[in-house]
């Protein structure tokens, strides 16, 4: 049973379903998302066929624009936080005994899997005034009285490292598991110390796949929706949440779309950014 | 030594960043009082029995996992017949399909939701509970697609040509050595895409949220119009189904391998 080109009908048969699944409900709405975002929105919440480009231009006005930047700066600043704290523990997972490394993984699955409104509730409940870390603090004698702290920016950065942080290390995980032990090893007989060893020669072994991580996490932030929205004031809300407030209560379809169309964008040049480096030379 | 004594204080703490915000949701669903206090005051299981008493969460709860249950059932259905087409054919075009199949997932989730919204209100179907199964099932394709790739990838040449020598024809190989290797990733995309479909918010919100109620769904508006201790029970439940499903994955499966990681003894 060798590869080979698709000779009969019948070969074509199993890529016939997923082809038609795709195409009718992702390819066309994708494309109707598009369509709409040069449509003319009239009063009473529906739009019109047309071809502008206002919805496009007021997204580039001083208040979205100053979303824009908020939204994409925060990604950011999640992506090199997840970094910061994935890099080392998902080194040092990999060399953890294989039972110990499933347990964390089953952990880690467990959080990635959670909904971002039971995180932006265990996380609003955490840092809130009456059930909140404050409580704690006051109980050992290292604050007067509980204090809110959310909503917040640091409550919404927060809230939004502990959603990606999973995602970060089950993204670096495959990488690290297939890193050369010698490596460490060589470094080692060399005289280096762990932490110069790790620095002088697991990180630059690691530097395609530490950039490519840090845009797909990057990707991943950007679609945060719930949590700005529970941990967060308007000040702090995302472009997704945009999206969809003026989608739903704003009735404004085509605004969204073009909004939307953009993240698009976006993320499809981080991806390609991201291919990029993964097949530009040798190493990992 | 002092490394090594850095490193399990690193993982002591990240464990409690992790973990806290779940223990807190679980000390609250424990209170007895109605309020949201930490410590809780007092001990009761009534909010547990709440979900289930109550209609509105009970009829969400069961929103939730019939469409997680379908929608991880069409995940499957299209990502299986893709991956053995790739695996099988060469077909360069075929890619195409395979990026169409990870793209909702990659992208942010919104652009899903608004594509799925404009989709249908144009078809006139925007609200029916179906629609969203549907929209949930294209979402997590990429899920299963991962796991039964790798499974795939996993089935060993040889073994075929054995079969192939001893005269088994191409149905005989899949049904008797091909599947049988695959199994154990085919259920394992299933439970991942079950799990996040039981947990996603803003596709389900956007094509259904004012005429079908699940659980992520009724949880962010409880939050919004006042608190209630069932949410933290739900949100506890929630959190173990998965953790069992992912405890079982990796029971009856290889979840290290699941996840990527290959040791330099292992075919690729």
């Amino acid at each position: 049973m060798r590869r080979s080109a698709p000779q009969k009908l019948t070969d074509y048969l199993p890529i016939t379903f997923p082809t038609l699944m795709l195409g009718v409900f992702f390819v066309i709405p994708f494309g109707l998302m598009v369509m709409v975002s040069f449509f003319k929105r009239v009063q009473g919440g529906f739009y019109e066929p047309s071809f502008t480009l206002a919805n496009y231009a007021r997204f580039l006005s001083p208040f979205f624009g100053e979303m824009l930047v908020f939204s994409l700066g925060l990604a950011a600043l999640v992506s090199i936080f997840c970094l910061c704290l994935g890099v080392p523990f998902t080194y040092r997972l990999t060399r953890l005994s294989r039972r110990a490394q499933v347990i964390w993984l089953i952990g880690l699955l467990g959080v990635l899997s959670l909904s971002e409104v039971i995180i932006g509730f265990a996380w609003s409940t955490l840092l809130s005034r009456t059930a909140g870390l404050s409580n704690l603090f006051v109980w050992l004698g290292l604050m007067d009285k509980p204090v809110a702290w959310t909503p917040s920016f640091a409550a919404v950065l927060t809230g939004l490292v502990y959603q990606a942080f999973p995602y970060t290390v089950l993204v670096l995980y495959p990488a690290f598991s297939r890193l050369d032990p010698s490596l460490m090893e060589a470094a080692r007989t060399l005289g280096a110390s762990p932490v110069r060893g790790f620095l002088n020669v697991v990180l630059p072994a690691m530097r395609k796949t530490l950039l490519a991580t840090f845009i797909i996490v990057f990707i991943f932030a950007l679609g945060a929706y719930l949590l700005p929205q529970i941990l967060g004031r308007p000040q702090h809300w995302t472009l997704s949440v945009l999206v969809t407030d003026q989608a739903i209560y704003q009735s404004n379809m085509p605004f969204a779309a073009a909004m939307a169309v953009f993240l698009v964008v976006a993320s499809l040049v981080l991806v390609a950014i991201s291919g990029q480096i993964n097949r530009r030379g040798g190493g990992s | 030594m002092s490394l090594t004594w850095l490193s399990r204080i690193f993982f002591a703490c990240l464990a409690i960043f992790l973990t806290l915000p779940i223990a807190v949701i679980g000390g609250v669903a424990f209170n007895e009082k109605k309020t949201l206090s930490f410590p809780p005051q007092g001990f009761s299981l009534d909010w547990y029995w709440q979900v289930f008493a109550d209609e509105g969460w009970r009829s969400a709860l069961f929103h939730s996992v019939a469409v997680a249950l379908i929608a991880a059932s069409i995940s499957v259905a299209i990502a299986l017949p893709l991956a053995w087409f790739l695996w099988r054919r060469v077909a360069p075009w075929a890619r195409i399909v395979e990026v169409l199949g990870f793209a909702p997932f990659i992208l942010p989730p919104v652009i899903t939701a608004l594509g799925a919204l404009s989709f249908w209100a144009t078809t006139g179907y925007y609200g029916q509970p179906w629609t969203v199964v549907i929209s949930h099932g294209i979402f997590f394709v990429s899920l299963p697609l991962v796991t039964i790739t790798l499974g795939f990838a996993t089935v060993d040449h040889e073994i075929i040509e054995a079969g192939m020598t001893m005269g088994a024809d191409d149905r005989t190989l899949a049904r008797t050595i091909i599947f049988p290797m695959i199994r154990p990733y085919v259920i394992s995309g299933f439970a991942f895409a079950f799990v996040l479909s039981l947990n996603e918010y803003i596709v389900a919100y956007m094509t259904v949220g004012f005429t079908l109620e699940t659980i992520p769904i009724k949880i962010f508006n409880a939050l919004r119009y006042g608190y209630t201790p069932t949410m933290a029970a739900v949100s506890l439940f929630f959190v173990l189904v998965a953790v069992c499903v992912f405890g079982s994955v990796a029971r009856f499966g290889d979840l290290p391998k699941l996840l990527g990681a290959w040791s330099e003894g292992d075919k690729t």
